[in-house]
């Protein structure tokens, strides 16, 4: 596993795209926070790239990383190892020099501007953001054979992630206008990883704000320790569980 | 040593494997012939349990292999079309291979490097390989860790009359060590003085499964490629 | 001359003199009541308390005297009684230790209750657990100053305020610490006074509330983790400088609620971590520039009921909102203040914006209508409503905007 682990890591790191992402989110990053007229402004702005642009690169990114890799796959499906420890150092792999790259592009220079609460748990949810979507990435590329087809649907799953599934649930609001939604909201959050970063992210931001929210129930779930765990524990869950169905999935591919 | 019992694989409609029965056994050199897409492939796919057979069981050494993976330590397998991760130098394939199987703990066998020349080439990424080249490097992996069990796909299939008997003296070799030698090909010519037995399938069943002498005896001919010809007329 | 000047001057000391009466009150000493010292009394006269605790019930002070703690002496009003009632003119009550007053449903009890009086002064008070702190009523240009006024309200009807006024004129209420009541300071028909540097925090209901209170100056006061913020209804020509109005949090909380205030100045306040800056509603003519709203949920909610407020040279940094509204009637004005959220551009280099901005953003409008849409805040979604709405204006007020924003914050 470590040993795999390890071949991986090295051919992401020589795979130029990792190194172009990094570099790009550091130019954004740092012109954002020199830019701006106040560091506050600036991680404002970052916060667009967290929910945005960092599922979109780990999501496609791994994708075509995991079509790529069949050779890769084929030639150790072969030999003494166990399916589980290739899929595994395929998604430890991607995970940790995608979030390596998002910590060094993104995480130093928020530290460096921005270093309280609020930027701190814009990494944190960037780094979770960044591990969720690979792991979707590996459920996309894991159920269809078809390298177009698969980065299709991970496209369609980002798009679904940070635009549709928002559509929908401002679209019920709207249509359920008259009843007490603050229950169903806080499930809702759950449902989308984005959704569960940003109300982390609006938390810290726009506290002020969630105050005045005349249903006390958000700011009550999520104001206080248990929420904070939870939504991290969904995070987590919304790492494992495609990983898992996806590695399930592995295990019965044929090649 | 391989023992299948009654295994089925289908791949949407078509049957690549239909109810598979066999044993194969230390000492002998296996030729797996069969019309195209009649399930060789898929048989020894399943064997090394690339694919996963819908129905029956495949026992290695009397344990059965599903989700085990510790008996591939004992396979040298050179697959039809030799797909490597495409940035990767021989050089780094090989000691990729060495490093995931440093485990077993077995004398290293390079002979086929050497013979084939391949250290001259150990820098060359594998995108830039022949097809010959892929073959040679294929074919030095499957014999670099001294298996018990070889199984080659088309190990001819590519590469130049030189080196086609290099690894055929190298298969000769092997096969009187006593290990378990699977080999599907289409020249059958090169094979008479290979194998010991014949598998033969067709449409995922198995036709029949004799000895080489026996398949001679029975069609009355000498030459292998006679004697499949005869069968496949008939 | 000499003669008459001499005259004079005999007749001021002997005046003088007889007024100048020490009267000192302890435990050891032949006077042990405060009370009876007060009785003993008479104008002018100086009461010295010794250190100790006194439980005298309510002591009742008709005279021109000063009444002075040395070292904080406790009057304890045993959960029964007001402590000290004044009805005079030119008394002082100057560093003692109050506590424990009664609470009463029919009747008012505070700690110090100045009644129909004239230049009372309550100095350098420590009040402690008390239902009303200092209570002033039908008084004139009386003094309340450095007192710290604590109590421990858990809710709206069982406290009391920490400084209530009312029907008063001229007073004078300087840098007090008033926390915990109900309201922090409460002002009904007071004119003509001054509010300069108390700090009023964490109080059950409001940090300041008055009504009907025309003609009052605050000066740097703190307003700070009010239940409710800031409230101020009904009044004209209010005075409002250099005042703090931070962490007002809740749903019905204002770093400050005007309701109904006309022709008034406002300017220098910080505005930070409220949930609702400044809510405005029936409000007319109100000025209100060089303030500073820092990191607030909504800087503003300005209703569709006030007209002719003008805010001129504000900065409005770090707001989720800016500006919210409830229609599309704008009848005020907003004129070169300073927007972060300002995306425009300075091609003549004059510090000022070429392209108006329209600080009242379309997803406030929604969440005013909807308020669980709130949590979809800063999604992709979200960004993109609002920034369709800027380049095709649809729902909000098209009128309400500043057309001279300046590109950078301005200085204070």
């Amino acid at each position: 596993m470590k040993k795999i682990l390890k071949y991986v890591i090295v051919d992401i790191i020589q795979n130029k795209i990792v190194l172009i992402y990094t570099f790009l989110l550091l130019l954004i990053s740092l012109s954002v926070f020199n830019l701006e007229s106040n560091a506050a402004k600036g991680l404002l702005s970052l916060l667009n790239i967290i929910l945005i642009l960092v599922p979109l690169i780990s999501i496609i990114f791994s994708t075509i990383y995991i079509y790529n890799s069949s050779e890769f796959i084929e030639l150790l499906v072969s030999q003494p190892v166990k399916r589980k420890s290739i899929w595994l150092s395929l998604f430890g792999g991607l995970a940790a020099s995608l979030s390596l790259a998002f910590f060094i592009g993104a995480g130093i220079p928020i530290l460096l501007y921005h270093a309280d609460a609020t930027g701190i748990t814009m990494i944190l949810t960037g780094l979770f953001l960044t591990v969720i979507f690979v792991s979707i990435a590996m459920l996309a590329a894991g159920i269809t054979r078809d390298k177009a087809k698969g980065i299709g649907l991970s496209i369609l799953l980002w798009l679904y992630f940070s635009l549709i599934f928002d559509a929908l649930v401002l679209f019920f609001l709207f249509q359920f206008q008259d009843y007490p939604l603050e229950r169903a909201m806080v499930f809702f959050s759950f449902l989308n990883p984005i959704d569960l970063g940003r109300v982390q992210i609006l938390l810290q931001m726009d506290i002020s704000a969630l105050m005045g929210y005349t249903g006390a129930i958000f700011r009550e779930f999520f104001g206080n320790q248990v929420g904070v765990v939870l939504s991290f524990f969904g995070l987590f869950i919304w790492i494992a569980i495609p990983l898992f169905i996806s590695l399930k999935k592995f295990s019965k591919k044929d090649l | 040593m391989i023992v299948t019992k009654n295994i089925t694989k289908t791949f949407g409609k078509l049957k690549a494997l239909n109810d598979i029965s066999v044993s194969f056994n230390k000492g002998e050199c296996i030729a797996l012939l069969g019309p195209n897409g009649c399930g060789k492939t898929t048989l020894i796919k399943s064997i090394l349990g690339m694919v996963v057979p819908d129905k029956g069981s495949i026992e290695f050494n009397g344990r059965t292999i599903n989700r085990e993976w510790l008996y591939r330590s004992q396979v040298g397998y050179m697959p039809q079309i030799g797909r490597y991760p495409e940035n990767m130098t021989i050089a780094n394939v090989i000691e990729m291979m060495k490093d995931i199987r440093k485990d077993s703990k077995v004398h290293l066998d390079e002979d086929l490097i050497q013979s084939f020349d391949l250290g001259a080439l150990m820098n060359k990424k594998m995108h830039t390989l022949s097809g010959g080249t892929r073959q040679k490097v294929s074919a030095c992996l499957a014999f670099l860790f001294n298996p018990d069990v070889l199984i080659l796909d088309e190990p001819t299939a590519g590469l130049d009359p030189v080196s086609s008997e290099k690894l055929k003296d190298k298969i000769l070799l092997e096969k009187e060590k006593g290990k378990l030698i699977l080999i599907t090909s289409h020249v059958l010519s090169e094979l008479d003085d290979l194998i010991t037995e014949v598998f033969y399938m067709q449409d995922g069943r198995l036709m029949f499964y004799k000895k080489l002498s026996e398949l001679k005896a029975d069609t009355g001919e000498e030459k292998l490629s006679k004697a499949i010809a005869k069968i496949m007329v008939a | 001359m000499k003669k008459v000047l001499y005259l004079i001057l005999i007749s001021y000391f002997a005046v003088f003199s007889a007024d100048a009466k020490v009267i000192k009150v302890g435990k050891t000493r032949s006077v042990a009541f405060i009370q009876r010292a007060v009785d003993l009394s008479q104008n002018g006269d100086t009461i010295l308390v010794d250190p100790g605790l006194y439980k005298e019930k309510n002591i009742i002070i008709q005279k021109s005297i000063t009444l002075k703690g040395i070292n904080y002496p406790v009057l304890d009003g045993e959960n029964k009684y007001a402590i000290i009632s004044i009805k005079a003119k030119n008394a002082t009550v100057e560093g003692f230790k109050l506590q424990h007053t009664g609470r009463s449903e029919i009747k008012d009890l505070g700690a110090i209750m100045i009644y129909d009086s004239y230049k009372v002064s309550a100095l350098n008070n420590i009040l402690e657990d008390t239902n009303f702190g200092i209570y002033v009523q039908n008084s004139k240009r009386c003094t309340i100053e450095d007192n710290s006024i604590t109590a421990y309200g858990k809710d709206e009807v069982q406290s009391g305020n920490g400084i209530h006024c009312w029907r008063s004129d001229s007073l004078i209420i300087i840098g007090n610490k008033i926390k915990g009541h109900r309201d922090g300071l409460y002002f009904e028909f007071v004119k003509n006074s001054l509010i300069w540097r108390n700090v009023s925090a964490q109080n059950v209901r409001y940090g300041i509330h008055f009504m009907f209170s025309n003609r009052n100056t605050y000066v740097g006061n703190i307003f700070e983790r009010n239940e409710a913020g800031v409230a101020v209804m009904y009044s004209n020509n209010i005075h409002m400088y250099n005042n703090h109005f931070l962490n007002n949090w809740g749903d019905a909380a204002y770093g400050i609620l005007l309701k109904d205030i006309t022709d008034s100045d406002i300017s220098g306040n910080h505005f930070t971590k409220n949930t609702v800056a400044l809510h405005m509603e029936g409000c007319s003519r109100i000025k209100l520039y060089k303030n500073i709203f820092n990191n607030n949920g909504w800087a503003v909610k300005i209703q569709a009921s006030c007209d002719k407020n003008d805010f001129n040279r504000n900065n409005f940094i770090g707001n989720t909102f800016d500006i919210g509204t409830n229609g599309s009637l704008v009848l005020n004005t907003f004129t070169g203040n300073y927007w972060d959220k300002y995306e425009g551009y300075d091609l003549f280099k004059d510090n000022i914006g070429d392209v108006p901005f329209h600080p009242v953003s379309m997803y406030s409008m929604i969440i005013d209508s909807n308020p669980a849409a709130l949590m979809l805040f800063r999604s992709l979604i979200v960004s993109l409503l609002d920034k369709t709405e800027k380049i095709l204006p649809g729902v909000t007020p098209e009128n309400l905007r500043d057309n001279k924003p300046v590109m950078r914050p301005i200085s204070l």
